[in-house]
C-alpha cells in the first residue's frame, strides 16, 4: 500500500512528470526551481522509468533541448526561474508559433519577495507577452495535478504550456500520496514539415493566426476553468485569487466567517483567461477583488474598470509578496465585514544577513582581490559570491554573466575619460558557462584590460551543488564529457590564465597583482582561476584540519571581524579579544593572513 | 466552472514557527516534526526558505498541522514558536498567539511556564555530551517531553513516539548517525521532564 509521503513542491512536481510519461527533463538551477530536476532524476531511479535527465549550461539550451524532445513526440519538460526564463525567452516565444508534438511544460518559477533573485518579474507575464497558456499552483498537491493537466493542454492544442509555480508552492511541504505511473511506449519520431519546423516568415504569419485561433479555443478548456469554491454564498462583491493568493484567500474567508457570504473564485489558468468565466464574473457582481502576485495579469484581462478592485485600482500593492496578513486586511476593507484596523507594518528587527561560509575560499579570494587592487571597482555576478559584498569587494551585480560585460562597460567609459583603474571581476565557473563566455570574447576582441577571477568551486553552489560543465558528472550521478575552464579561456585568445589556490594566501595575492600588470601592458583581459573546493560540497569533506586561534597578542582592535568577517571570528567581550569558535571554523588558513599584528596562528594539525 | 467542497478544517489544528539561522537545522526540525504529522495521519504544510538566506542568513519555518489551505502562518496565530537563536526570538514574538507557547535555545534565559516560555541551553547540552550538531534534536526532544508536561498531550498534535519514528526513518541508512540523533533527542527528554 503506498503512504504519504512529506514532499517538497519541487519534489511533487517532479513526481508528476515521472507519473505522467515526462521522457526529457532538463533545467539550469536557479531558486527556487533547483530541486525539480534533482529530484526527477532520484524519482526517475526509484521508479525506473526510462528517461534523460539533464542540467544544461544555461536555461536556453535546456529549452532547445526539451522543446526539441517534444518536436520528436516525446513528452518533455524544463525547470528553470523566472529570470532563467528570461535567457530562455528567445525559444519561447518562437515554439509558442511552431507548437509540440509531444506534450510540452515550462516550469517557470516565480519568486515574489524577492526571496533570491534580482526581481519579482512574473512569468505569467512573459506568458502572456508570448501567448503561452499559463497555469499556476497553489500548493504542492495542486502543483503535481497541473503538470497532467498541463500535459493534456499541451497536447490537446499542440502548443507548449507554461506552468508557474512561486517560492511558496516550491519551497512548501505537504503531504503527497505518490500514484501510478504512466508507461509510454512513444518513440522519437520526428516528421519533417519545413513549412512549420522551419517557417519562414510567410509561414509564420499563418501561425501565428493559428496561435491567436487556438487561444481563443483554450481560453474555454474546461479541465482548467476557474474553481467556484463556495456557490453558496450570495454577496454582491466576488472575489477572484490564483496561487497561492488563493491558498491563504481560501483560509481567510473562512476564519473570518465570510465563507458563506462572499463569492470566491479560484484562477488556475491566469492566462488565457476563461472568456466565459470574465463575462460571467462581471455581469453577476457589482465589484471583484483580484488577489494575485506579482503582477495584475488577470486583473488586466478583466476590463471593467468600474467594477474591477486590484493593482491598478491601489487596492493590492504592486510590489511585494502578497503576505496572508495583507490579503487579511485587504478582504475586510473590500467586504467591509468589520471596521480596518491599520495594517501593523512592523517587520521588527532585521534578520541575520546571510554571510559567505566559515572557510569559504571567496572569501580568501575577495580579500585578496582587495589586497592585490584597493582602489579597484569590483563588478560581480550572481551565485553564492555575490556574498563578496560583505567584503566591499563586490560593487555591482545585475545579471548572469554580466561580471564579465560589464568591467568592459567600465573599462571603455574610464578610457573614453582618460582615467586609469583597476577593474577586477569575479564570477562563478557556472556562471561564466552560462553567459560570461561571449563576453569574453569579446572582451579580447575589444582589447579590454581588466582581471576576471573565476571562482572555481567545482559546483553550482548557491543552488545546492549541482555540477558544472567541467564536474564530469550529470544530474543522476552518471560520468559526463568534462570541459575545461583553462583551455576554454586560453581558446577565447587570452592571453594570461592561470590557477591559483585562494586558501595559499600571499602567492594568490602576487597572482592577481601579476595578472593586473599583465593587462595593463598587454592591453587586453587577463584570467584567474581562484581553484579551490566548496567548503560544503562533498568532494570537501573528510579533509583532515588545523583550526585557527587566538593569541594574547591581539588587540582587539576588530579588523578581521569587520574586513573578513568570516562567522568563525566572534568578539570575546570579556578577554576584548577576537575569538574563534571551534565549531565553526572550518580550518582554511586565511584569517592569519588577515591580522596585522600576527595574533591569529593555526594550531597544529589534528584531524577533525 | 467547476465546483469542489472546500477542505474542512479537521479536530486538531496547529500551527508552529520554526525559526534560527542557515546551518542550524530548521528546516530539518520542521520537516521531522511535519513527518510526525503524517505518521499520525495529519494532513501537513510546511513553508521553507532556500537559497541566499541559508549561507548563514536567519531562517524561519512555517509548519500547519491539519486542514490549513495557505503555507504560511499569519501574524499573532502561531500556537508556539520554536527558536533554535535567540536572537530571533524579538524579530519572530510577533506570530505569536495570545496564548502562545515558547520553546528556546538559551544560555541565559529561564523557563516561566506562568508565561509561555521554555528556556534550554541546548547547544551547551549538545555540546557537553559530545553531540555538537544535535542541538536542534535536544531542542526537539525538550519541547516535545516540556510541553507535553505542562500543556497536556493532548495539545500538542504529536508525541514523543512519532517523533522518533519520524527520526528513525530519516536516518534508515545511516546507522552512526541515528544513534547519535537519538541519544541528543532523548538528552532534550530528559532536560525537559527535569
Amino acid at each position: 500500500m503506498k503512504k504519504h509521503k512529506l514532499m517538497l513542491g519541487n519534489e511533487a512536481i517532479a513526481l508528476a512528470l515521472v507519473e505522467n510519461g515526462c521522457r526529457i527533463a532538463t533545467s539550469y538551477p536557479g531558486t527556487p526551481s533547483s530541486e525539480i530536476l534533482s529530484s526527477v532524476a532520484a524519482i526517475r531511479r526509484d521508479l525506473d522509468a526510462k528517461m534523460h535527465v539533464q542540467w544544461a549550461i544555461n536555461e536556453k539550451v535546456a529549452f532547445e533541448i526539451a522543446y526539441t524532445g517534444s518536436m520528436s513526440g516525446l513528452r518533455s519538460a524544463v525547470s528553470m526561474k523566472q529570470v532563467g526564463l528570461n535567457v530562455a525567452s528567445d525559444p519561447l516565444m518562437s515554439a509558442v508559433y511552431t507548437g509540440v508534438k509531444g506534450g510540452f511544460l515550462v516550469i517557470s518559477a516565480d519568486d515574489p519577495g524577492p526571496h533570491s533573485s534580482q526581481t519579482e518579474q512574473d512569468s505569467r507575464f512573459l506568458g502572456m507577452v508570448a501567448k503561452v497558456p499559463v497555469l499556476a499552483p497553489d500548493s504542492p498537491a495542486h502543483a503535481r495535478e497541473l503538470v497532467a493537466k498541463g500535459f493534456q493542454l499541451s497536447e490537446a492544442f499542440e502548443i507548449p504550456v507554461m506552468l508557474c509555480p512561486t517560492t511558496r508552492v516550491c519551497h512548501a511541504c505537504q503531504d503527497i500520496l505518490p500514484g501510478e505511473v504512466f508507461r509510454t511506449d512513444a518513440e522519437a519520431d520526428f516528421q519533417k514539415n519545413p513549412s512549420r519546423w522551419a517557417a519562414t516568415p510567410v509561414f509564420r504569419n499563418i501561425l501565428h493566426k493559428e496561435l491567436c485561433e487556438k487561444l481563443s479555443r483554450i481560453a474555454e478548456f474546461l479541465p482548467t476553468t476557474p474553481i467556484w469554491w463556495n456557490p453558496e454564498a450570495s454577496g454582491s462583491r466576488a472575489v477572484v485569487a490564483s496561487g497561492v493568493a488563493a491558498a491563504h484567500t481560501r483560509e481567510i474567508l473562512e476564519e473570518l466567517g465570510l465563507w458563506e457570504k462572499v463569492p470566491f473564485y479560484q484562477v488556475v489558468q491566469p492566462y488565457p483567461l476563461h472568456a466565459s468565466f470574465v463575462s460571467s464574473v462581471l455581469d453577476w457582481y457589482e465589484e471583484v477583488l483580484v488577489l494575485e502576485e506579482p503582477a495584475p495579469v488577470i486583473e488586466m484581462q478583466m476590463l471593467d474598470r468600474r467594477k474591477v478592485r486590484g493593482k491598478a485600482s491601489g487596492a493590492v500593492p504592486e510590489a511585494g509578496e502578497l503576505l496572508p496578513e495583507t490579503i487579511e486586511s485587504i478582504l475586510l476593507e473590500f467586504t467591509e465585514a468589520a471596521p480596518v484596523m491599520p495594517v501593523k507594518r512592523d517587520p521588527g528587527p532585521p534578520g541575520r544577513r546571510p554571510t559567505l561560509c566559515a572557510g569559504c575560499p571567496h572569501r580568501a579570494s575577495f580579500y585578496a582581490i582587495r589586497k592585490a587592487a584597493p582602489n579597484g571597482i569590483y563588478p560581480s555576478d550572481i551565485g553564492c559570491y555575490t556574498l563578496g559584498l560583505n567584503l566591499g569587494a563586490v560593487d555591482t551585480v545585475l545579471c548572469m554573466g554580466a561580471a564579465v560585460g560589464q568591467a568592459a562597460g567600465f573599462r571603455q567609459a574610464y578610457r573614453l575619460s582618460g582615467k586609469e583603474v583597476d577593474i577586477v571581476s569575479t564570477i562563478g565557473d557556472s556562471t561564466f558557462f552560462h553567459a560570461g563566455l561571449p563576453g569574453l570574447i569579446d572582451a579580447v576582441v575589444q582589447g579590454v584590460e581588466f582581471v576576471l577571477v573565476i571562482l572555481d568551486n567545482s559546483v553550482t553552489a548557491m543552488t545546492g551543488f549541482q555540477p558544472t560543465p567541467a564536474t564530469g558528472k550529470g544530474a543522476g550521478g552518471e560520468t559526463t564529457g568534462v570541459v575545461d575552464i583553462e583551455g576554454l579561456v586560453r581558446a577565447c585568445g587570452v592571453g594570461f590564465c592561470k590557477v591559483g589556490t585562494p586558501s595559499g594566501f600571499e602567492a594568490f595575492v602576487a597572482l592577481v597583482k601579476e595578472a593586473l600588470a599583465f593587462s595593463r601592458s598587454n592591453g587586453g583581459p587577463a584570467v584567474v582561476i581562484a581553484k579551490e573546493p566548496c567548503v560544503m560540497s562533498r568532494q570537501n569533506k573528510g579533509r583532515v584540519l588545523s583550526k585557527a586561534a587566538v593569541t594574547k597578542f591581539c588587540s582587539g582592535c576588530r579588523h578581521c571581524i569587520e574586513q573578513f568577517g568570516c562567522p568563525a571570528i566572534l568578539f570575546d567581550k570579556e578577554s576584548g579579544r577576537a575569538l574563534i569558535d571551534e565549531a565553526f571554523c572550518a580550518g582554511c588558513g586565511v584569517c592569519p593572513h588577515v591580522c596585522r599584528l600576527g595574533a591569529i596562528v593555526m594550531e597544529e594539525e589534528k584531524s577533525r | 466552472m467547476s465546483c469542489e467542497q472546500a477542505q474542512r478544517p479537521s479536530s486538531m489544528r496547529q500551527q508552529i514557527l520554526v525559526s534560527g539561522v542557515g546551518g542550524q537545522g530548521v528546516l530539518f526540525v520542521s520537516r521531522l516534526l511535519a513527518e510526525a504529522a503524517i505518521g499520525q495521519g495529519s494532513s501537513v504544510l510546511t513553508s521553507e526558505i532556500h537559497g541566499m538566506a541559508q549561507r548563514g542568513g536567519t531562517v524561519v519555518s512555517h509548519l500547519k498541522v491539519g486542514g490549513f489551505a495557505g503555507p504560511l502562518i499569519r501574524e499573532g496565530r502561531a500556537d508556539g514558536l520554536i527558536v533554535l537563536k535567540e536572537e530571533n526570538l524579538g524579530p519572530h514574538a510577533r506570530f505569536l498567539a495570545h496564548s502562545g507557547w515558547v520553546v528556546v535555545n538559551s544560555k541565559s534565559t529561564a523557563s516561566e511556564a506562568g508565561l509561555g516560555l521554555f528556556a534550554v541551553d541546548a547547544e551547551g547540552l549538545a555540546k557537553k555530551s559530545g553531540y555538537a550538531r544535535g542541538t536542534n534534536l535536544v531542542i526537539l526532544g525538550f519541547f516535545i517531553s516540556k510541553l507535553g508536561d505542562v500543556l497536556g498531550k493532548d495539545r500538542i498534535f504529536c508525541g514523543e513516539d512519532s517523533l522518533r519514528k519520524a527520526i528513525e526513518k530519516r536516518f534508515t541508512n545511516n546507522r552512526s548517525a541515528l544513534e547519535e540523533s537519538i541519544a541528543a533527542f532523548d538528552l532534550g527528554i530528559r532536560y525537559g521532564k527535569e
